[in-house]
């Protein structure tokens, strides 16, 4: 079946982009496994659009890029903020939020 | 047939509807006072007459309209007569072809006659012409029947029960429509210058207005449940016009007397017309009378209806033992007392009987037996009331002892089955009683008191119209040919069918204790009024002007009405002269009276008509006039001779016999009935009854109340401690210990600003979710 071979590289992605997220201390790079998480969902609305011959699928994919792009441009700019603050981009220092 | 068996079997049935627009519009008649009312209550002041003028003007108007209304009714009446002959001559004729078979003719007649009856009754349960008129044949001349003008609107619906106001205008409330207009205008007239300058003149003026207003509204209502609503409003404005002077405590006391006693009798009005509209299942005046003559009603419940609203007339018409408001009554402006007296208030009581007539003379079963409790109540009260007159030396009082005296008459009357001589009386009597009342009224004016002893004697010589107006009533109370007393006072005696023995017969049953205490009463009241003639118009006079010279003869405001109403009491007899009085073609001027005012319909019992008796006539004349010269020669001559300024002999019968004065303290205590009510019953029932109601309060009630609270008490702080303090309290206090304790560890273990931490759980929870969404969807 295609449509498995398309479902197992996303879930590949998006298993490799939770490894990111939560493992990575770098802001950059759990900004971009965010990335992959997002795009291992657009692989899969694409495939399943095609497969139900159904244009919804791609036009979520292509909103989901759009809001990604906005994201990851705020995203930057936090980080971007906290490096200035604290001349480091270290998530786990940034612990000024703890109950 | 059997209900037919009063008419006469081949009198023609004539069945014609009154109309008229006086008489269909007879409800302005009560809306003119009414609306008098009003404005002199929000206007009045500003007024140049201070709102007399309007009272004046809408009672005026109002009497015009009754006198138009009599009228057209007269018309009415007088048209089906002649109709009736029209009628009887084409019978005769038709009589003349059938004589071949003359049996069967009448036959068919009696079930023509009966099947109109029976339709008309139908007609009574649905919606207007509900009334059956038959002829009835009983002295030469024809007595028509004429439907009642009757118009009604609905005024709610509740329960599938139609409630309605209306108007029911016949003879009988034609005749009160003109007396009660009659005599109030009279007194209005009168009022102005009586109570000229009081300092309620206009609030007055508006209580009148609203009392007339009651009055007619009464009369006119159409069914019972109106007939309650007026006969409580003529109550109440009573209650505030007997307590004019409220500042005066005897008089405010006078007014709460005649309310509260009004009210003992007003929970039988109450009763009896609840157990009427039950058993007759409507409110109408007429069906409730059909119901009961036609046997609808069961004789018991009807007996019970009856007793209920004896006790309402008891109350309302001041007859024994309920009659002690009456005198205290007095209290009020005499005009007030004149207009309670005469049109207003205790004909209420006589109205209402003459009206539910059907009612009483079936429960009572007045055709045919000798005694009921109507005529018993009217009997004791004609003379016990007669022998309290003799006592008082206040002339309102004596006056008041008179209506009551009076009104027994009526209601014995009404108890015999003498229904026309009944109401014949109340006629006769408003304008001798008012024109009594107006004069002792005009007297007190002058000399500023109403005492007899102390403040009056030899009057006639200062009040020369007054005093020949009071004597012309006085001859007419007194029932002495030819004045109107005599004439409705005989027709009663010959009512009670008990002078069988000597040739007038005729009446409903034989009440021979009815007729004598009727006749002992006639002399009573003549003796009574003789004594107050002599000490108000004879002798010297007592009294103290305070150096304002002689007493003056009132104004033309006062003695015109006494003028007026002493034409009245000595031509009003005239109108229902007895049968057989007349002879030849002036035969038809007998028992006018009778002929307009008794119904002849299916509302109406069949009463039956005493034949009148000039033996009865003349023994009754001769009894007054034996009652007139005892207390003449006492007074006239014995009291005169020891002197002009003495009021009673000095060494009397109640000084020297012991019995007599026994007698004498008894009737000044008024047979102790005050002493009963208010020491006997009212302090009786106050303090054993005071004490043990307070008992009770304090061992039981409060005791118990006492006892719930203490209970109460323990359990409460049982609960407080035990359970507030350590259940709930304990529970809220560990569940926020708890989510204390479960807030500290979450703090410090979860929420520690570890992005990471929180993406994982974020991510944990997620896939958690995730899975049982697989397994269980």
């Amino acid at each position: 079946m295609l449509l498995v071979q398309f479902l197992l590289l996303s879930s590949v992605l998006f298993c490799i982009g939770i490894y990111g997220v939560l493992a990575r201390k770098n802001g950059v790079m759990v900004l971009m496994s965010i990335e992959l998480i997002l795009n291992a969902v657009n692989i899969n609305f694409v495939a399943f659009g095609t497969m139900t011959n159904n244009i919804a699928g791609e036009v979520f994919a292509l909103f989901v890029i759009a809001i990604a792009a906005a994201e990851v441009g705020v995203g930057l700019a936090i980080i971007l903020l906290i490096f200035r603050n604290r001349n480091s981009i270290d998530l786990s220092s940034v612990d000024s939020l703890k109950g | 047939m059997v209900a037919l068996s009063a008419f006469t079997g081949d009198a023609p049935t004539s069945l014609i509807q009154a109309g008229g627009w006086f008489l269909e519009k007879a409800w302005i008649i009560p809306a003119l006072p009414a609306i008098s009312f009003v404005l002199i209550l929000f206007f009045g002041k500003r007024m140049k007459y201070k709102g007399a003028e309007l009272g004046i003007v809408s009672i005026a108007v109002a009497f015009i309209f009754a006198v138009c209304c009599a009228g057209q009714w007269i018309g009415q009446v007088n048209n089906a007569d002649s109709h009736v002959e029209h009628q009887k001559q084409h019978q005769e004729e038709k009589h003349l072809d059938d004589s071949h078979n003359d049996g069967d003719h009448h036959e068919t007649l009696s079930e023509e006659i009966q099947g109109t009856y029976s339709n008309e009754l139908e007609l009574a349960s649905g919606q207007d012409s509900t009334v059956f008129a038959a002829a009835e044949e009983d002295d030469g001349h024809d007595a028509v029947g004429i439907k009642p003008v009757v118009e009604r609107f609905t005024w709610w619906e509740s329960g599938g029960r139609t409630f309605q106001v209306g108007i029911m205008v016949d003879g009988l409330a034609v005749m009160m429509l003109f007396v009660v207009t009659a005599i109030s205008l009279l007194v209005h007239i009168y009022s102005t210058e009586y109570v000229a300058g009081d300092r309620r003149y206009t609030h007055y003026f508006a209580f009148l207005s609203l009392f007339s207003s009651s009055m007619l509204f009464f009369v006119i209502s159409e069914n019972v449940l109106q007939a309650i609503v007026g006969w409580e409003l003529v109550g109440v404005c009573s209650f505030a016009l007997i307590g004019h002077w409220w500042e005066e405590k005897p008089n405010s006391d006078a007014a709460l007397k005649a309310f509260l006693t009004n009210r003992v009798g007003d929970i039988g009005l109450l009763i009896g017309m609840s157990i009427l509209f039950w058993s007759a299942g409507s409110w109408s005046i007429i069906e409730i009378n059909n119901a009961a003559i036609n046997h609808e009603i069961g004789h018991s419940t009807l007996l019970v209806a009856s007793l209920c609203l004896t006790a309402a007339v008891m109350s309302k018409s001041g007859q024994f033992i309920l009659h002690t408001w009456l005198p205290d009554a007095m209290a009020g402006p005499t005009p007030v007392s004149a207009l309670i007296h005469a049109a207003t208030m205790v004909v209420a009581g006589i109205y209402m009987v003459a009206r539910l007539y059907g009612v009483f003379f079936e429960g009572y079963d007045i055709a045919g037996s000798s005694f009921n409790i109507l005529a018993l109540v009217g009997s004791v009260t004609l003379v016990g009331a007669g022998l309290l007159a003799f006592v008082q030396d206040d002339i309102k009082k004596v006056l008041a002892y008179s209506t009551v005296s009076q009104l027994g008459y009526m209601v014995m009357a009404l108890g015999v089955g003498a229904w026309t001589a009944a109401v014949f009386h109340l006629f006769t009597h408003a304008f001798f009683k008012a024109g009594l009342f107006l004069g002792a009224g005009s007297v007190s004016h002058a000399v500023h008191s109403f005492d007899m002893k102390k403040s009056m004697g030899g009057m006639r010589k200062f009040m020369p119209t007054t005093y020949k107006t009071f004597v012309v009533c006085t001859i007419a109370l007194m029932g002495l040919p030819p004045l109107a007393g005599f004439w409705s006072k005989d027709e009663i005696l010959v009512g009670t069918g008990g002078w069988g023995m000597f040739g007038g017969t005729g009446g409903n049953g034989t009440y021979v204790f009815a007729l004598v205490m009727g006749i002992i009463g006639a002399a009573l009241t003549c003796a009574y009024m003789t004594r107050v003639i002599y000490l108000t118009f004879f002798g010297e006079f007592r009294g103290d002007t305070h150096g304002h010279g002689d007493p003056q003869e009132s104004g033309k405001r006062i003695t015109i009405p006494l003028v007026i109403l002493a034409a009245m009491a000595t031509g009003a007899g005239f109108l229902n002269l007895p049968v057989g009085f007349l002879s030849g073609s002036k035969s038809g001027w007998q028992e006018r009276f009778g002929h307009y005012v008794e119904p002849v319909a299916t509302y109406f019992p069949p009463i039956a008509h005493g034949t009148p008796s000039w033996s009865l006539a003349i023994f009754s004349t001769v009894v007054a006039l034996i009652g007139v010269s005892a207390a003449g020669y006492y007074f006239f001559i014995k009291v005169n001779a020891q002197s002009p300024a003495s009021t009673e002999l000095a060494n009397g019968l109640t000084e020297k016999n012991r019995i007599a004065k026994a007698g004498h303290t008894i009737l000044k205590q008024k047979y102790y009935l005050d002493h009963l009510y208010t020491d006997v019953i009212a302090n009786g029932t106050k303090g054993p009854v005071a004490d043990a109601i307070y008992w009770t309060n304090q061992k039981g009630i409060d005791e118990a109340v006492n006892q719930v609270g203490k209970q109460t008490a323990r359990v409460s702080t049982f609960v407080y401690e035990k359970i507030d303090q350590n259940m709930v309290d304990g529970v809220v206090n560990l569940s926020g210990r708890a989510s204390e304790g479960l807030g500290e560890t979450t703090r410090t273990i979860i929420q520690r600003g570890k992005i990471h931490q929180y993406a994982a759980i974020m991510f944990a929870a997620t896939t958690i979710l995730a899975g049982l969404l697989i397994v269980f969807v």
